[in-house]
C-alpha cells in the first residue's frame, strides 16, 4: 500500500466546495458556466480560484446554460480539457446540446447537482434532471458524499478522454443533501491528480489551421446512422476499459469505484438498489437491520451509464427480493427510470427474483432511516410469497 | 460522548446558525471525529426561521437524512420559542440550550420540558457587549461546551482563530472569542 498517493490534511467542506476543489486540482483549459441554485457555489468558489490566480483555467461567463454547453463544445473541440457544472432546469435547457456534446465526442466533464425540474418550483433533490438525460450518451456517474464528488470527477476525466471513447461525462450529487452539506474531505496533492488524469490531446483540432477539419455537418441517410452506431461502441468501450482505470484509481489513490458497490451483500436475502446520498443512509440502515439478524444488503450504483446490466444480474440474481429506490418519476405507469431498466436487464437472467420500485424524495423529500426499514418489510412480504403483489410503489409521500 | 452526537439549531435566516454548525464541525474534525454540519433550507430570506444540524461521531457518518431526534437543540433567536416546537423529538436526556435572559426553570415551565437538562445564557447582550453586533451565534457556541465539552473551549478558540483571523482582522477576532468564552462561563444549566 505504500506507493498509495499521500492524501493531504483534512478540510470540511460542501459537496459543492469538494466539486471545486477537484476543479482546481484538474485545472481544466476552459470553463464556461452559469450559475443555478445548488451548483452556483461549485462555479462561485471556482471562479475565485481563477481571480485569484490559483488556477490558469479560463472562465467564460456566459448568458445562459445553452450557450455554456455550447462554449463548451467548442472549446473541447479545440483540444482544450473542457469542464462546466449545472443543475435542474439549466441541465434542461442545455438539452439539444448535451446530445451535440456527446455526438461530437468531446469528453467534456460535468458536475451535475441533482434537483427536481419545475413545475413547480422546488430547488432541492430528485434525479429527474439526470435521469431524463440518460439517453442524450454521456457517462454518468453518481456520488454518494463529498469525498466521492471529489474523487470521481479527477476519474471522469480519464474516462471520458479514453482514446478509443471519448464521451462527456456527468458526475452527479444530491443537490443540497450533499452539495450543501459540509463534511471532511481528505484532497489530493496536485501533481498527483496531474499525473493520473495526464495531458488531453485530440486527434483533431478545431484550430488547427494547417489540418483544417469540420465538426457537426450534415450527416444525412447516408451516414448518420454509422455515425450513431461508431457512438454506441464508444458507450460499450467505456463499459470494457472502465474497470481498468477504476483499478488504476484505486492502487493511486486508494478508493474502489467498480460500476457497483456491494455493501454486506454476500448473505443477504433481500436488498435495495440506491444511487448517490441514499446509499449511505441505506448502509446505516442495514447496519442496524443487521444486528437484528435480518438478512439485507445494498447495491449502490456507482455508474448508470455505462449501464452495468451483467454486474446487476449477478449481484442481484441469488436474492429473493430487490426493492429498487427510484429519486425520479418516469410518468410509464410502469415505475420509475432505474426499475424499468433494472427489471429489464434481469429478464435474461437465468434466475429472476421478484422486483418491486419505490419511488422516493421527489422534491427534497426526506429519505429516513425508517422509510427504508418499510421498503425491507415490503420485500420479506415479497421474499415469503414469491410474488410482488404491488410493483410501484411511492414511499414517504402524504 | 457517546458514539454519535446530533445537536439541532434553530435561528432566524442571517443570525449564523450555518457558521455555527460549521466552526464546531471543523473543531470536531481536527480533534478527529468524522463530521457533518448542513442547514435546511426552505424558501431561504433573511430573518425567517431556519434549522441547521451537526452530527458528530466517533465512526465514519454515512447517513444523509435530516436529524430526528437531536441529543442536543440550541435555541439562537427566543423568540422562534413561541413559533417553532424546538423540543421536537428531543429525548428525555437531552439538552436544550436557549438563548434568553429567562432563567432555565421559566424556560422549562413554559415549554413544559420536564426532563432533561435546560441552559440559559443572555447571548445577545454578551455579542453586543464583546463584538458590538446582535450576533448570538459563536456566544451560543460557547454555551454549548459547556453543557457538553465534546471539544475543549481552546479547540473552538484556535478554529475561530484559523477560520475567522484572516478574513475579519485580529480585533474582531478577539471580540468573537471574548463572547465565546464569556457564554461558556455566564451559561446556567439546571
Amino acid at each position: 500500500m505504500s506507493n498509495i498517493a499521500q492524501k493531504q490534511e483534512k478540510i470540511a467542506v460542501s459537496g459543492d466546495e469538494a466539486a471545486a476543489y477537484a476543479m482546481k486540482v484538474i485545472e481544466p483549459d476552459v470553463v464556461a458556466a452559469y450559475p443555478i441554485t445548488p451548483q452556483t457555489e461549485i462555479v462561485m468558489n471556482f471562479s475565485q480560484f481563477v481571480a485569484d490566480g490559483e488556477v490558469t483555467t479560463e472562465m467564460i461567463p456566459v448568458e445562459s446554460e445553452h450557450s455554456a454547453m455550447s462554449a463548451c463544445v467548442g472549446s473541447a473541440a479545440s483540444g482544450a480539457r473542457t469542464m462546466t457544472a449545472t443543475s435542474a432546469n439549466g441541465l434542461a435547457l442545455m438539452w439539444e446540446v448535451l446530445y451535440i456534446a456527446s455526438s461530437t465526442r468531446l469528453p467534456i466533464v460535468m458536475p451535475v447537482v441533482n434537483r427536481a425540474l419545475s413545475a413547480p418550483i422546488n430547488i432541492h433533490c430528485d434525479h429527474s434532471d439526470s435521469m431524463g438525460a440518460r439517453d442524450a450518451g454521456w457517462i454518468q456517474m453518481y456520488c454518494e458524499n463529498a469525498q466521492e464528488v471529489y474523487e470521481k470527477l479527477i476519474l471522469a476525466i480519464r474516462i471520458g478522454e479514453l482514446e478509443d471513447v471519448r464521451l462527456p461525462v456527468m458526475v452527479c450529487q444530491d443537490g443540497f443533501i450533499t452539495s450543501h452539506a459540509v463534511e471532511a474531505l481528505e484532497p489530493f496533492a496536485k501533481e498527483d491528480v496531474q499525473k493520473f488524469i495526464g495531458s488531453y490531446s485530440v486527434p483533431y483540432s478545431l484550430l488547427d489551421v494547417d489540418n483544417p477539419v469540420t465538426f457537426g455537418p450534415l450527416d444525412l441517410q447516408d451516414y448518420y446512422f454509422e455515425h450513431k452506431r461508431q457512438q454506441s461502441e464508444a458507450m460499450s468501450r467505456a463499459y470494457q476499459q472502465i474497470p481498468e482505470i477504476v483499478k488504476e484509481f484505486k492502487n493511486t489513490f486508494g478508493s474502489e469505484y467498480d460500476f457497483l458497490e456491494l455493501y454486506r451483500m454476500e448473505d443477504a436475502e433481500t436488498a435495495v438498489i440506491a444511487l448517490g446520498s441514499t446509499a449511505g443512509t441505506a448502509k446505516n440502515t442495514i447496519d442496524g437491520l443487521r444486528e437484528q439478524g435480518r438478512k439485507v444488503g445494498l447495491v449502490k450504483m456507482n455508474f448508470v451509464r455505462p449501464f452495468p446490466a451483467e454486474e446487476l444480474r449477478s449481484a442481484l440474481s441469488p436474492l429473493k427480493a430487490v426493492g429498487i429506490l427510484d429519486r425520479a418519476e418516469s410518468f410509464s405507469n410502469q415505475g420509475g427510470p432505474l426499475f424499468s431498466e433494472i427489471r429489464a436487464a434481469m429478464y435474461s437472467s437465468g434466475q429472476r427474483p421478484p422486483i418491486a420500485d419505490y419511488i422516493y424524495g421527489l422534491g427534497g423529500r426526506d429519505m429516513t432511516p425508517g422509510l427504508i426499514e418499510e421498503v425491507f418489510r415490503d420485500l420479506d412480504k415479497v421474499a415469503k410469497t414469491g410474488k410482488v403483489e404491488q410493483s410501484v410503489h411511492y414511499i414517504g409521500v402524504r | 460522548m457517546k458514539d454519535l452526537l446530533e445537536i439541532r439549531w434553530h435561528g432566524r435566516g442571517g443570525q449564523g446558525a450555518k457558521t455555527s454548525t460549521q466552526v464546531l464541525a471543523e473543531t470536531a474534525m481536527y480533534q478527529g471525529y468524522d463530521i457533518q454540519a448542513f442547514p435546511e433550507y426552505g424558501p431561504e430570506r433573511g430573518g425567517a426561521p431556519m434549522k441547521a444540524y451537526n452530527r458528530i461521531s466517533t465512526h465514519p457518518i454515512v447517513i444523509h437524512s435530516g436529524v430526528e431526534s437531536p441529543n442536543m437543540v440550541v435555541v439562537i433567536d427566543p423568540s422562534l420559542l413561541e413559533i417553532v416546537d424546538v423540543t421536537q423529538g428531543l429525548p428525555d436526556d437531552g439538552i436544550l440550550l436557549v438563548n434568553t435572559d429567562s432563567k432555565p426553570e421559566e424556560i422549562r415551565r413554559q415549554l413544559k420540558f420536564e426532563k432533561g437538562t435546560v441552559g440559559t445564557v443572555d447571548a445577545t447582550t454578551i455579542a453586543l457587549e464583546t463584538l458590538k453586533q446582535p450576533m448570538p451565534n459563536l456566544p451560543m457556541l460557547g454555551a454549548l461546551l459547556k453543557a457538553n465539552p465534546v471539544v475543549s473551549i481552546d479547540d473552538l478558540e484556535a478554529s475561530v482563530r484559523h477560520k475567522f483571523e484572516k478574513k475579519i482582522g485580529e480585533e474582531k477576532t478577539k471580540a468573537n472569542l471574548d463572547g465565546v468564552r464569556r457564554a461558556y462561563e455566564e451559561v446556567v444549566l439546571e
